[in-house]
Order: C-alpha cells, then structure tokens, then sequence
C-alpha cells in the first residue's frame, strides 16, 4: 500500500476478503505469515495494536452501540477523561472532536444523535469518523456498499476521495466492478484465499470478471421461450412497513402468469424482501391486494398461503429456511408434516417422512451422510437443495425464490437453476428476486426492477444491461435528467458485474 | 407508575395515532382515580384521618375528615389522568403521572384510616418512611448488584443467594472474630463468591446465565443451610452472635422533620446504599469504566473492536456485583437479627423485580425499590390497624406491578441488548 | 430474545430427533466410542481390543460418565462440608502434623457413616428385616421421585419448545390448590373424585402456564421474569386462601386447610405402611406420553421446530405465538400435576403454606440433570428422589442436615452444566463432551 493510495481488494462472496483485512486489524491471529508495515513486520494481538499501528476499519456489519450517541460511539476505547482514577468522560472534547473531523472531511454528522435513529449511510460515515478520531493511516472498508443505496454510494465515493486528498489510504473490498473501476488506483483480486492478479482499474470489466470467478461469467441457463399461462399472482397497490416501521413497499402492482419467470431485480434493500414476506402472510400489508389465481389471499396466515399452492424459499436459510439442529428428513417436512402421509391427526408417521426424504435425497442430489443427520452439517449448497427439494415436492401454482444461489457452490447453482425452469416448463408462476443481476437475466422472461418500494419498470430479458442498471439507480427514460438521478456513469451500475 | 424518565431508556417514538403511550397511561389513571374517589369516598368514614409527623399518635399532624379525603384526593388523581389524556407536553409525563399515583394512594389511606377502629385511626409517617426505607434495603443492594452485572451483559438471577451469603458470612466472621468490620467484609467476599462462580461459569464455560443463576440461589441455600443447622444451631453463642452496627445521628440533618429522624439516623447500610445508588449512577453515566460497562453490555463485538477487553470487564463487573449484594445481606445480620435459614426469604427475586421495573439504571432501581418497600411497610401497617385489605395482596404488588411492566402495559423496558448473551471472540 | 443459539453454540449439539434418553442415557456410550477413539488412532491396529474399547469407552466423555462423576465430585464436596461443619472432627485436624491418623480416621467415620446411611434410607437397608423394613427405603424413594417427574417434565418440555419454565413451583401451587379443594369440596365416589381432584390440579397448573405465555406471544414479554413473579403470586395465594372461610380446618389454629377425603387420595402400591402411592405409575405413564409428544406427534414437531429456530418455523407456516402458548399450557398442567401429587398423595392431605415443599425448582435441577429428555428426566428425579429419602435418615441417624442434599443436588447439576470442567477435572478425552450442553434459552 502506498500513501493516499485506493487499493481495491476484488473476490467473489466467500473468497477470503474479509478474513484477510480481519487478520490485518488483529481480529483472528493469522495462522501463518506475516505483515509488513513500512518494512517492518507487525505482530497484532488484537484490535488495539491495529489502531495503535494506525489501522482502522469500517466493518462490513457496523460496529457501533444502537443505544449511544455518535459521540459515545466515537469515544468508546478512546476516551478523553478528566478527574484522575475516576475517569470522569470528557463529552464536550469527545464532541468537538466528532464535530471537528466531520467538519474536515465534509462528512456532516451530528455528534449528539443517536446511533439507532440513523440511516444507514450515516451510521457508515460515523465509522468513518471512528476510524479518523484515532489518527489512522490505513482505513479498511469492508463491502461498503452492500447496504446503501446509490446516492449513499456516491456520497461514499465523494467521501474516499477526499481521504485520500488528505494522504489517507483505502483498502476497498467489493465484489462489485462498477465502483472499483470508478475509484481505485489498483486492484488485488482474490479468489479461494490467494491472490491471482492485480490490474490496473482501466482493465476492463471482462478481465476483472474472469480473474475474479476463473471462468467465463456468462451464468448461461438453458431454456426455451416461455409460454405464459393465465395470470397467477395479481398484486395491487401493496404497502409495507419493514422492522423498524418505515415504508419498505409503497404502493407495488405486479403480475406474474403460469409459465413465465418473472425476476425481480434491484439494489438490497428497495423493499424485495417486505414484498415477498407480505406476499407469504409473513409480514402484515398496509394496503392494497394480493390475489393468487383468482382468490385474495392477502391477510390469511402463512400456512395457509403455503397450503394454496405457494412454495417459498427464503433469502436467508440459516435464519429463515432450515431448523439446523433438526435431520434432513425432518427439514424436507417443516411445512408438511401435519399431512398426510407425514402426520395424520396428531401422530406423525415416521416412515413415510424417512420414505420420502430417502427419494427427495435421491432426486435432488442432497450430498448428505444419511437422511438423519443434522441439516446444519451440511454445506451451503446441500443445505439449499434441501429447501428447494422440500418447496418444490408439493404441487405448486407460485413459486417464490429468493436469493436462491446466495452463497451456493457453482455445482448446486446449475442444479438450482435447472429446477426453477423446469417448475416453469411445468405451468407453475416463478416469481426470482435476486440481487444478482446476472442470475435475474438468466432466469427472467420478464424483469421487475424494484426501487425505493415501488416497480419502477418492468422489461424483457433481452433489454442491455446499461438500462437495466439506470433502472436499478432509480433512473427511469422519463426521470433522466431530473434534479436527484444520479449520473449515468455512477454507482448505480453497481451491479454490472 | 413507571419511576424515572431515564435518559438511556430509549422510547422509540412511534407515530400510534390517537393512542399514544401518554394518552394510555392517562385513561388508565382517570379510571383509577374515579374509582377511587367513588369507591374509596363510599367506604371511607367520617372519622379524621391523621397522619401525625411522628412516630406515635400524638404530635403535629395532618388531618382531613376521611370522606372528603378520599373522594378529594380520588378526584386529584382523576384530574392528572385527564390532562394526560387530553395531551400535554412530553416533559410533563412524568409529574402528572406521579402527582396522579400518590393521589391515588392518599385517597386510599384516606378511607383505611378513618375506617380503622378508634385509638388506630392514625398514621405516623415517619414510621412508614423509616420501615420503607429498611425494607427497601437489601432491594436496593441487591437492585445494585443487578445493575452492575447486568449491565456488561450478564445475568444475575442470583442475587438471592448472594444476598444470602453474604448475611451468612456476615454474621459468621463477625461472631468468630466479635469485629463488624470484619463481618462486613466477609459478608462482601461471600458475595462475592457466588457471582465469582456465576462468572466463571457463565464467561469461561458458557452456561447459560439463567440456569447458573437459579442453581447458584439453591446451592446458597442448601450450604447456609447446612452449616447453620451443624455450626450455628449448636452453638449460637459462638457461631452466630455478630456484633451490629449502631445507627448513626447525622448533625443538623436529623432534626428536619419527618425526614431526618426516618433517614437520618439510621445506620452505616442506610447511608452506604443510598451513597452506592449516586456513585454507580455517576459512574455508568459519566465515565470511562461507565461507558465500557454499558457498550460490552450493549454490543460486545463493537467493544471488542475498538480494544475494549470483554470478558476482563465482565468478570470484574460480576465480581463487584456480588460484593455489593454481599453487602446487603450482611445490612440483615450485622444490623437487625441473628441469621436464620433461608432469611433471605425471595428479596432477592424483588430485588430482579426492582432492577426491572427500574429499567436496569440505579436510580429507576432506588425508586422501584422504594415503591416495593413501600408496599411492605404498608401492608404491615394495614393488618396492625386491622384493615380488610388481606396483605397477601398487597404482598403480590411488587411482582404483579413487574408483570405489567415487563408486558409493556406501563411504558416499556428494554434490558441492555447483549445481556445473557455469552462472548466468544471471532 | 432473538439469538438462537444454544447456551454454547456447540457445533455438535445433540439433533433434536433422538429422544429416547433412556436409550440416550445409556446407549450413547457405543457411539461415543467409535467417534472417541477413530479419529484418535487411525494408524494403530484397526481393532481395538474389547477391554480397550470398553475402557476407551469408559473414559470418554460421555452422558453417563459425566454424570456418574459429578456425582462423585459433588460428594467429595459434600465430604469436605461434613468435615468443617463437625467441631469434634475439627478439633482432630488442630495436631494433625503430630498424628494424621487420627484426622483421616475421624474424619473417614464421619463421612461414611453418614453416605452409609443416605445408601440405606434411599436404597435398601441390610439389616433389615421383614417385607415392610426392606422395601421402606425404595417406598420412600419412590414417593419422593413421582412429584419431581411432573416438574421435571414441565420444565423440560418447555426448553424443548425454547422457553424456560420457572414458574414450575407457581404453577404446582395453583394446582396443589385446585387439586386439595377439589378433594374436599366436592361429594363424589371414589375413583371419579381422584380423577376430578387430578384434572383440576392440572387445570389450576395450565391455567398459571397459559399467563405468562399469552404475555410472551402477546408482548414479548420474558417468561423468565413472568414465571418468576408469578411464583411469588402463588405462594401468597395459597397462603391467603388457607385461612378462608370453607377452606380452613376450622378444628385448627394454625394455617391449614380441611383435609382430602380418602376418596380423592391416590391409592398406596404396597400397604398402608408404606407411603408409595400410585403417583409413581401416573408419573411413568406421563413421562412415556411426553416423549411420545415429542418425537411422534406433529404438536411434538411444531414445539421443537419452534424452539430451535422460531423464524425457520414462521416461514414454514407453523404459528410461533400458539406455538408458545401451548407449550405453556402443557408445561404448566405437568407442573399443575406434581402439585396435586403433593397433596392427594402421602406427603400430605391438606394444605399448608410448605405443601409444595421446592418441587418446583427442584424440577429446573431435575430437567437439566435429565438433559430435557423424557426418560433422563425420569432417571434423573429418581436420583434426586433417593437422595431426599436418604437424606432423611441421614438426618435422623448421622445428625447431617438434610440441607446437605440441597447442596449436593446443586453441586450435580452446575459439574452437568459445564462438562469442560468435569473433563478438565477428570483429564477425560474429547469425545463428545460438547453434546452434553444443555441446550436452552438465551438472555432477558
């Protein structure tokens, strides 16, 4: 790392970024190897020897108390104190301090608020201010993005620049080519824990895609044309509220019709995952209809939407999807086995659940020791197999993915994918909301992008990813232009991977 | 009857509509007081109601004729509910709702002691405010102790057995060696001994807090218990005869009525508890032990990140909460009685009670503590006037008002987020 | 409240499938083995010896050794407890560098007369004679055992379904009320009267269970809290309801209500000399149909599901919040259940304000002892029963507190809680002294 310096550190999930850049703020003791800073070897016991060797990070999870003010948040392991051995806090020093560097690198956040009541992209920016209030040299940050949206990107953008204005380096972790191609100075790409290039960012997107995945990217899934059915899923002027009570889902129409694919595209976080849990009866909806071939089916319980013919997998399985303690026999039944042949009465049938894991196992190519081993031993792409396996075992009109191959082996995404297409060949409605661009284009015959709660267009497969990009950003043909879009070449491309 | 408007409870503000949390609490409090000045005022006698300034019938006192209190003191309380119903501003919450309870509670003393049988019909108030103050005590200790655990994110079910081992070492160390300072020390270390294994056990080897909690009370039971039947029931002389402090005349402020003889001159428990209350208030709230306490509390890994050490801070914490719970066992032993089995008695679930109600800050705990001492000291009072209030009920008033709270039907508690959480790095 | 984890994020926990912890309690041993011992020696000779095996197997860290030797680790506490609490014994160790033998000696008569006699009053007595004598120590076991099986089962259940029950001892007292004015109150015959007095101990039981789970499916609010305070409503319940009118023993100036008609009693196994009653068969049918519950029934599913990961069980349409409220309302009827025990069995015929005596909290040691499986409860109570009816004599014979086996319960369950240390005690291997967490709720 040179000064003022923005260094990009490019992988796929799970390619080792983040345990690298752990390692380096002293976080998990390496097992091996060393680090160099400015050419001596640095041994980091844990965090504090990080600061104290001037690094800083910005945690991909943020790593500030809900509770405290940005001023407590900031002064926490670092407090200014009077009065000797009682330690007395020195808040008016711990807020100008706050108010000072915020002021310096025109981060404007306010040292009295507290954390809770604060966007995202503000919370981030406090972070940052953590990080700079202990006089770092090096700032790591860790998927910044992944959490905001594309105006909170290009602040945070306008923000690195300025750092490194002031000499200050940046590592950047991503796995997303639009942003590292619009800031950094060089990029390290990852992949399976080793380093396998650098680049410079006027490489082009396709070099730094193949070196990132180490094959062609094209996600191709084979498919015929679609030939959609009558309408399934009718939903009307939709309104939801997310955990925290704000609008999440404001005012959404959509059709989805037997047959067809219809993906649901956009940046996490513009209310896919309120919309489909409204949808499932998960989460209660403000306003409007839902209606599922013909029956409105908006109010009713989730086993109830579930027995009408909806199969569902969640986005998050370990959170929502698998009881992990629980056998892979038991998981293939979670949400039949008061059926029968599974359960009859109160008593459950034991056999007939073993029975059926035994050819789920077999049909869906579940790589497991034994029917009754415990799902969480499995891996993640075993584990998905499992939901999908148990969703798509029942006969379905609608079938809900979300987030299908997050964090699932190449191997079980082809499988996956060749199941979602087959359940459409079938006549069921596929509805796929994924934040992966790519694997909404493969799967999709036609695209909803989702922003800010609302559908914000809806186009065919074939539509250039540029636009599908703007769409994504917010820009609809008709808003371009208008003060608040952001510019074409932006962030908001982001996705362009 | 929430205590405090606390400054780290956050209330988040949601838009209710109409029915806002204010407006709730004031229909509650309407209907309360209505009641009270129609029920209370029917019952009531037309008899005087004394409550005299000192501790025997005679004396200055305050007088109003029994029905007129009731119903006068009912329709106070009704007033302060309207208000909050018909909406004012937010900092006036707090004042109108405890203007409305203590009118409530006047108008109800109100009708049971003009309807007390003549030669009762008095209250001396400063023997109410010392008795709710003495009982209120190992509350507070063991409120305290909860705070400090509590706080850095573990739970202490297990302030009872504290309590209870610190009033069994207290008395024991204080009789073998006839020195209370001794025995209050020993009462503080066998304290802490109990939160010392709740913290090796819940930090070190991950037992869930709760269940280490509960089996800690019982084992504190079970070896005062046993030692007590072979040491001290033998040979009380020897084993359980702890010398006790005396109480102490504060100057100057034991001659201001009412208050001064109830709390001014009392003993070194009185004042230690009411000084721990204020320095732990300080502490957490303004300083850097405070602000760690609280973050490792709140969100560990957060601490962790910026080199604040975890489990060293928990350990400590814990640590000090058993000497503090300690301590207010040994307010039993090295002050009152004689230690007896189990003398502890459930003070140490009430004292859960008040930490909770008290929403896990030290002065929300004195205040709750109060209120549950108060509801003691009243419930003694009411049988030696003979009322037909059965005391058993008002017994249950600390644990069915912590139910409520704990519901959120009276404002909302939150505890600190990581608390019973275990830490494990990486 | 949200954290899913079990207390130690064991990555080897128990699946929650196998529930036949009698198998488990004993049968786990051969595959503890084979975990044991593969990994360990993958070069050596492929078969071990059989006496090898068994006693790599022994050795291993497995439910039963674990739990053999808290037992053991707690009674050499309890030793040591005898030993400073007894001023003659003492007084031996004050010239113990001038002769040892005397303190050892001293102290060995003190220690083990006093095991001896818990051995003899929990189990069987050799010097006695006649059926009544032999068979006394078991009866008085046995009588001890069936109410701590209700609470037991109650608590455990309730871990299972993710929520932790300490309100057993609420929820028996409710039902020891319901069940003794039932058994008073009500003119019935015979064999309908106990089975009324039975379900309106179970009522009273539900009913205090349905509370604080309606709150916590309602509000959210913590059942550890609720429970616990409504422990304390109930005592003061019963306390206020002895001395009132009807339910007094107007023949009596003490608190105490009017007795239970022998019709509403649970019938003695053995003669009226000795006090095991039918509680015991009640207490065995019980725990074979909660295990049934669990692993066999779609309700039994549903609760698991529930309390392992409430949100995989949202989405699969399964009802967290009825889910809760169930659990509650059966926890609390088992509970209501050792309660009516107490009262229509031997221990008692009426109440008093100690009638529940600690089942309650007992049962919490109990389940946890059992590792909040049906059978391991039922083993589990009976350990503690023994200890109990032992304890007993030893207070009678030996002059030792019966408060040591509240010690020495307490003892067991805190070296069960935390194997890592039993092991580090014990140098035992790895094994699978992971699974041996309890594996239950989290914070506030």
């Amino acid at each position: 790392m040179e000064p003022g310096e923005i260094h990009a550190l490019l992988g796929e999930n799970g390619a080792g970024k983040s345990t690298l850049m752990n390692v380096l703020y002293g976080l998990y003791q390496p097992d091996e190897g060393e680090i160099l800073v400015d050419g001596k070897p640095l041994k980091l016991k844990g965090p504090s020897d990080a600061i104290a060797a001037g690094i800083g990070m910005v945690h991909q999870h943020f790593m500030l108390v809900p509770v405290f003010t940005v001023a407590e948040n900031v002064m926490l392991g670092a407090e200014q104190v009077r009065g000797g051995i009682a330690g007395f806090l020195d808040r008016r020093r711990a807020r100008r301090e706050v108010a000072e560097v915020s002021e310096r690198y025109n981060l404007r956040v306010d040292p009295d608020a507290v954390i809770e009541d604060l966007p995202v992209g503000i919370q981030q920016r406090v972070e940052i201010v953590k990080a700079l209030t202990r006089d770092v040299d090096l700032l790591i940050l860790d998927e910044p993005t992944a959490v905001l949206t594309p105006q909170e990107t290009e602040e945070l953008l306008t923000v690195m620049r300025s750092l490194k204005a002031a000499g200050k380096s940046i590592v950047f972790i991503t796995h997303k080519l639009g942003e590292v191609k619009a800031i950094a100075d060089r990029i390290t790409v990852i992949r399976r824990g080793k380093t396998v290039g650098t680049a410079s960012p006027t490489a082009s997107r396709d070099e730094l895609a193949a070196l990132m995945v180490g094959r062609s990217v094209r996600l191709t899934v084979d498919k015929q044309p679609a030939t959609p059915g009558r309408p399934i899923l009718e939903v009307a002027g939709l309104v939801v509220d997310d955990d925290r009570q704000i609008r999440a889902v404001d005012g959404v129409d959509l059709t989805v019709h037997a047959g067809e694919v219809l993906g649901v595209a956009g940046v996490q976080g513009n209310g896919q995952t309120e919309l489909i849990e409204a949808i499932m009866g998960l989460r209660p909806a403000l306003a409007g209809t839902v209606t599922l071939d013909g029956e409105a089916v908006h109010g009713w319980s989730t086993k109830k939407v579930l027995r009408a013919g909806v199969g569902y997998v969640p986005e998050d399985r370990s959170v929502d999807g698998l009881v992990k303690e629980f056998s892979v026999a038991e998981n293939l039944v979670l949400d039949i086995y008061d059926r029968p042949p599974f359960g009859k009465g109160l008593s459950l049938k034991p056999d007939a659940i073993a029975k059926s894991a035994k050819e789920r196992i077999e049909q869906f190519d579940i790589r497991t020791p034994s029917a009754e081993a415990a799902v969480g031993t499995l891996s993640g792409g075993n584990q998905q197999k499992v939901i999908v396996a148990r969703e798509l075992s029942r006969p379905l009109k609608l079938f809900i993915a979300a987030q299908p191959t997050r964090g699932v082996d190449v191997g079980s995404i082809e499988f996956i994918h060749s199941r979602v297409i087959r359940e459409r060949d079938v006549g069921t409605a596929v509805m796929v909301v994924s934040s992966e661009l790519d694997e909404v284009i493969g799967l999709a015959d036609r695209i909803a992008v989702m922003y800010r709660g609302r559908i914000i267009g809806i186009v065919g497969p074939d539509t250039p990813r540029e636009e599908i990009g703007l769409l994504m950003a917010g820009i609809t043909p008709e808003t371009a232009g208008e003060p608040g879009g952001t510019a074409p070449e932006g962030p908001g491309n982001e996705d362009e991977a | 009857m929430s205590t405090t408007a606390v400054p780290d409870v956050a209330v988040t503000g949601v838009d209710e509509g109409f029915w806002t949390r204010t407006r709730k609490t004031g229909a509650v409090l309407l209907a309360l007081g209505v009641l009270a000045a129609v029920l209370f005022g029917a019952l009531a006698t037309d008899q005087q109601a004394r409550f005299t300034l000192s501790e025997t019938e005679g004396g200055a006192a305050l007088e109003i004729n029994g029905t007129i209190g009731a119903i006068l003191f009912g329709i106070i309380a009704a007033a302060a509910g309207g208000a909050l119903l018909a909406g004012v501003p937010k900092r006036w919450f707090g004042l109108l709702l405890g203007v409305g309870l203590v009118a409530f509670v006047l108008s109800f003393l109100c009708w049971q002691v003009s309807a007390a049988p003549e030669g009762r019909n008095f209250m001396p108030l400063v023997n109410i405010v010392r008795g709710t103050f003495i009982l209120a005590l190992p509350l507070i200790f063991g409120a305290l102790a909860g705070v400090l655990c509590e706080r850095t994110g573990v739970v202490n079910v297990a302030i009872e057995g504290q309590l209870l081992m610190g009033a069994f070492a207290g008395a024991l160390f204080g009789s073998l060696s006839g020195n209370v300072w001794v025995g209050l020390v020993a009462a503080a270390i066998g304290g802490a001994f109990i939160s010392l294994l709740l913290a090796v056990f819940a930090i070190r080897y991950l037992v869930d807090q709760v269940v280490m909690g509960i089996v800690l009370n019982l084992l504190a039971v079970g070896i005062t218990g046993f030692l007590y039947e072979r040491l001290m029931q033998t040979d009380a002389q020897k084993y359980n005869s702890a010398p006790r402090f005396g109480n102490w005349e504060i100057p100057l402020l034991k001659d201001i009525p009412l208050i001064g003889p109830a709390l001014f001159r009392g003993n070194i428990f009185l004042y230690l508890g009411l000084l721990l209350v204020l320095v732990i208030h300080i502490a957490l709230f303004r300083t850097r032990w405070g602000l760690r306490t609280r973050s490792v509390g709140e969100h560990p890994t957060a601490a962790d990140t910026v080199g604040v050490k975890v489990l060293g801070l928990r350990y400590r914490n814990v640590i000090m909460a058993g000497m503090v719970a300690g301590i207010g066992g040994a307010s039993y032993t090295l002050a009152f009685y004689s230690f007896t089995k189990n003398m502890i008695g459930g003070k140490g679930f009430i004292a859960l009670a008040a930490l909770i109600f008290g929403r896990w800050s030290p002065t929300g705990a004195l205040l709750a503590a109060l209120f549950f001492g108060f509801a003691d000291q009243l419930a003694t009072y009411l049988g030696a006037i003979g009322s037909s209030i059965p005391s058993q009920f008002l017994a249950m008033l600390p644990y069915l008002a912590t139910i409520l709270a704990v519901a959120g039907l009276v404002g909302r508690v939150r505890a600190p987020a990581a608390d019973g959480k275990p830490y494990i790095k990486g | 409240m949200s954290n899913p984890n079990p207390v130690s994020g064991s990555p080897d926990k128990e699946p929650a499938t196998e529930s036949q912890a009698a198998q488990n309690a004993v049968g786990n041993t051969d595959r503890a083995a084979t975990t044991a011992t593969a990994p360990k020696r993958p070069e050596e000779q492929p078969r071990p010896s059989l006496g090898r095996l068994f006693l790599d197997n022994l050795w291993a860290a497995n439910t039963v050794t674990v739990t053999v030797l808290a037992v053991v680790l707690a009674m050499l506490v309890g030793a040591v407890l005898i030993i400073v609490s007894d001023p003659e014994v003492l007084a031996t160790y004050s010239y113990i560098t001038a002769r040892p033998a005397d303190a050892l000696t001293s102290s060995w008569t003190v220690v083990s007369e006093a095991y001896a006699n818990l051995f003899k009053g929990a189990i069987f007595d050799p010097e006695a004679s006649g059926f009544t004598a032999a068979m006394g120590p078991i009866s008085e076991t046995l009588t001890y055992t069936a109410p701590l099986v209700f609470t037991g089962l109650s608590v455990a259940l309730a871990f299972r379904g993710g929520l932790f029950n300490i309100g057993s001892q609420g929820q028996a007292t409710i039902g020891v009320i319901l069940a003794a004015v039932a058994g008073f109150a009500l003119p019935l015959p015979p064999v309908l009267h106990l089975l009324v007095a039975l379900i309106a101990g179970a009522a009273g039981g539900a009913l205090w269970g349905f509370i604080p789970g309606i709150l916590k499916a309602r509000t959210g609010a913590h059942e550890v809290i609720n429970t616990i305070m409504l422990n304390y409503v109930a005592v003061y319940l019963l306390s206020w309801i002895i001395v009132q009118n009807g339910v007094h023993n107007p023949n009596r100036a003490d608190a105490i209500s009017k007795p239970v008609e022998s019709s509403a009693q649970l019938p003695r196994l053995l003669g009226d000399n000795l006090r095991v009653h039918a509680g015991i068969l009640l207490a065995v049918l019980v725990t074979w149909f909660v295990a049934w519950l669990l692993t066999r029934s779609t309700l039994g599913f549903e609760l698991r599901a529930v309390g392992e990961n409430p949100d995989a069980a949202r989405t699969a349409g399964i009802s967290v919040t009825k889910t809760y409220v169930l659990v509650m309302v059966i926890s609390g009827l088992l509970a209501g259940l050792g309660g009516s025990n107490m009262v229509l069995g031997s221990t008692a015929d009426a109440l008093t304000p100690q009638v529940v005596a600690q089942i309650g909290f007992d049962g919490i040691l109990v389940a946890l002892l059992g590792r909040v499986k049906p059978w391991g409860v039922l083993l589990a109570a009976l350990l503690f029963g023994a200890l109990q009816a032992g304890g007993n004599r030893m207070q009678s014979y030996s002059g030792i507190s019966l408060e040591l086996v509240t010690v020495l319960q307490a003892l067991i369950v805190i070296f069960i809680a935390a194997p890592a240390l039993v092991k580090a005690i014990f140098q035992l291997r790895a094994a699978r002294a992971a699974r041996l967490q309890t594996s239950l709720a989290k914070g506030w």
